[in-house]
């Protein structure tokens, strides 16, 4: 008995809690995928999906539904092996790096001390699904893309890299819940790192767009030229995985652009009214911001060509952001003499 | 037996068949993808060490930027792995001289405990306990190691060089896009206006200087 | 265990709920759906046409380079994270080091940029 409550249940409760998280996630995902449809929608002038449930409400579900009760089709050709472990291992390293996502002050499941830096290793293993999706098909259109998708993103990642290294700067610690009560001041949002960092808040959502393959930066699925990329030769819930995964990459996205930069749980103004409301609706507020930036660069922004990413990418936002990890740190250490000086 | 050594066995059976595999595999791109699984359970070993700073780069780097350009090598090179291996047989020697020197030096690190237990103490910091793993790491590299510190960065440089170096070949007659050009372009540059009177065309010497001032 | 042990476990028990979600929505279909494969149906798609040759080509070196220089700039955030960390406690020594590593890049980086590197054509 005293084996149960000492061992069994703390093991129960976290069980618990990774489930919720996790549920909680998942429908947050199709409501999101739902309202990416419907700003896309209402920029173009048409109504969206508005037929299952009211306002179109249970669409995300029905198409769970559908994709489940497809044929799966796995090509002749293919590596068959390898084809079924790519949808897998995209949309597990999507979820898992929710562990350490705090939504609220001490709400994480696992508040390790290199929380950035695993947000980081997750980001850049999503890159496996992608080249593995493309080889393993064994085809000629799921390569080509897959080849870009992969030194699309891997060359976002350095700049996200660097981004994330400002941030720390600031905050000194590699802990998300520290890097977010940093950010705590008697300003509100203006004590947040979006104002100081705001070239790398800009540098950080662009490339955020460019690592998760969202228009303006969708080359990969291109589909005048490579049809719908690397996913060509999936069907069925093995694709639905693939943009499952895609879309919790984003959420992840939004969650550390609200984390890093806009003080995640933090009440915009430090006062009465604002610090009654739970910090979990200030989070969940601040990345539906940002997920609302998202949707819009992706109606409104024209796609660009593969040659004018890879510039922006390494001629712009690298040394950008590498010149910005100088100055902060410059004025971090010699800051106080500028000060003086003046006095 | 506690959780900790459950996990311990876990990873570590894990990394020692995987490590199997990536040499037993007859596709390379399995050995490849067995060598990512090796890497992540080593970075789990590295966590119950106590090292999650070291575990999470491993990953970064190994797994997330070595192992990518290892993935491109073998998947997209299309070399006949089966050819290769055909005349493998004949650099056994070497390889046994190698791995005997390897081996040696191996047992010699290993040993260095048995012959001299103070010299580990002698040449490395001392492990401080009150602070997370990233600070200790961070409070000896720049100021104690600095010098070793400067030569990776030397060594990345030429690892940049050479890496330009080698690969790089620029295609003959390949049009590129100057931005920056482009966007310097005035009206003045790009055009000239004209007046053409009736009946008798645009002769090429009518477009003179004078008319592209006048329409600016 | 050891507290830091304790903060990991949750993340492995995390890790393990998301793989079991995502194996049941893989094999979902396999259970449920209709299955009638023919040869037709399991060939690669090309835009109609049969394959022309393999899918497994050769392809422009630039993609390694890409990818090498990644590792390279990779490593390079990687030695930045520690300093971020500490970069009160190591003081000027440590800033003007780290100044010093990141001075030795910008030379290769401005020599990648002037041998065009980093362009893509």
């Amino acid at each position: 008995m005293d084996f149960f409550w000492t061992t069994l249940w703390p093991l129960i409760i976290i069980l618990g809690q990774s489930l919720l998280l996790l549920v909680i996630l998942l429908v947050g995902i199709a409501y999101i995928l739902l309202a990416d449809r419907k700003i896309w929608a209402a920029v173009q002038m048409r109504r969206g999906p508005n037929v299952v449930g009211p306002w179109g409400l249970l669409q995300s579900f029905a198409d769970l539904l559908k994709f489940v009760v497809k044929e799966p089709v796995i090509p002749a050709g293919s590596n068959k092996g390898v084809f079924l472990l790519a949808p897998l291992v995209t949309c597990v390293l999507a979820l898992a790096a929710w562990a350490v996502v705090p939504v609220s002050a001490g709400w994480v499941i696992a508040n390790i001390n290199v929380g950035v830096l695993y947000i980081f290793a997750v980001s850049s293993l999503m890159v496996y699904g992608v080249i593995m999706a493309g080889w393993a098909s064994n085809s000629k259109y799921p390569f080509l893309a897959a080849l870009r998708s992969a030194a699309q993103m891997v060359s976002y990642e350095v700049s996200i890299g660097f981004v994330i290294i400002t941030v720390l700067l600031c905050a000194g610690s590699l802990n998300l819940s520290k890097i977010v009560e940093a950010q705590n001041g008697p300003y509100g949002m203006l004590s947040w790192y979006w104002l100081p960092l705001f070239p790398m808040f800009v540098v950080f959502f662009i490339s955020a767009l460019a690592e998760t393959n969202r228009p303006p930066f969708d080359l990969v699925e291109a589909e005048s030229e490579l049809v719908a990329g690397f996913m060509v030769e999936y069907g069925s819930s093995p694709y639905m995985m693939f943009m499952l995964g895609e879309y919790v990459a984003i959420a992840t996205m939004c969650a550390m652009g609200t984390i890093l930069f806009l003080g995640g749980w933090l009440p915009p103004v430090p006062y009465a009214p604002f610090t009654w409301v739970p910090g979990v609706i200030w989070f969940v507020l601040k990345a539906l911001f940002i997920f609302f930036g998202f949707a819009m660069a992706k109606a409104i922004v024209p796609r660009y060509r593969y040659d004018q990413l890879m510039r922006l990418g390494w001629k712009v936002f690298l040394p950008l952001s590498l010149a910005m990890v100088v100055i902060v740190a410059g004025v971090l250490q010699y800051g106080h003499l500028a000060t003086a000086a003046m006095k | 037996m506690t959780a900790a050594a459950v996990f311990f066995y876990l990873f570590a059976c894990i990394l020692v068949a995987s490590a199997f595999m990536v040499i037993a595999s007859k596709n390379p791109v399995h050995s490849v993808l067995y060598l990512i699984l090796a890497f992540v359970n080593a970075s789990g070993l590295f966590v119950m060490m106590g090292a999650e700073f070291l575990a999470m780069i491993l990953v970064v780097v190994y797994v997330g930027a070595v192992a990518v350009l290892f993935l491109f090598v073998v998947m997209m090179l299309d070399v006949d792995f089966a050819e290769l291996k055909h005349g493998a047989l004949q650099y056994l020697p070497v390889g046994m001289l190698i791995g005997g020197i390897f081996l040696a030096e191996l047992v010699m690190v290993l040993g260095s405990w048995a012959i001299g237990p103070g010299v580990p103490s002698a040449i490395t910091a001392p492990i401080p306990t009150n602070v997370t793993n990233t600070e200790a790491i961070g409070l000896v590299l720049y100021t104690r190691y600095v010098y070793f510190f400067e030569v990776a960065g030397m060594i990345l440089l030429v690892a940049m060089i050479g890496a330009i170096v080698l690969t790089l070949h620029h295609k003959a007659r390949v049009k590129r896009q100057s931005i920056s050009a482009q966007n310097a372009r005035t009206p003045q540059m790009a055009m000239k206006v004209a007046k053409v009177r009736t009946g008798q065309g645009l002769g090429s010497n009518e477009i003179s200087s004078k008319d592209a001032g006048e329409a600016a | 265990m050891s507290a830091l042990l304790q903060d990991y476990l949750p993340l492995v028990i995390f890790i393990a709920v998301a793989l079991v979600i995502g194996l049941a929505l893989l094999v979902a279909p396999f259970i449920v759906a209709f299955q009638q494969p023919d040869p037709e149906k399991l060939s690669a798609y090309e835009c109609g046409f049969n394959s022309f040759d393999d899918a497994r080509m050769k392809f422009d070196v630039r993609f390694y380079l890409v990818a090498i220089l990644f590792i390279i700039f990779d490593l390079e955030v990687s030695f930045l994270f520690p300093w971020a960390v500490t970069f009160h406690q190591v003081g000027a020594f440590g800033f003007w080091a780290m100044m010093l590593f990141l001075g030795v890049l910008t030379i290769g980086f401005i020599y990648e940029w002037k041998k065009g590197a980093l362009e893509w054509d």
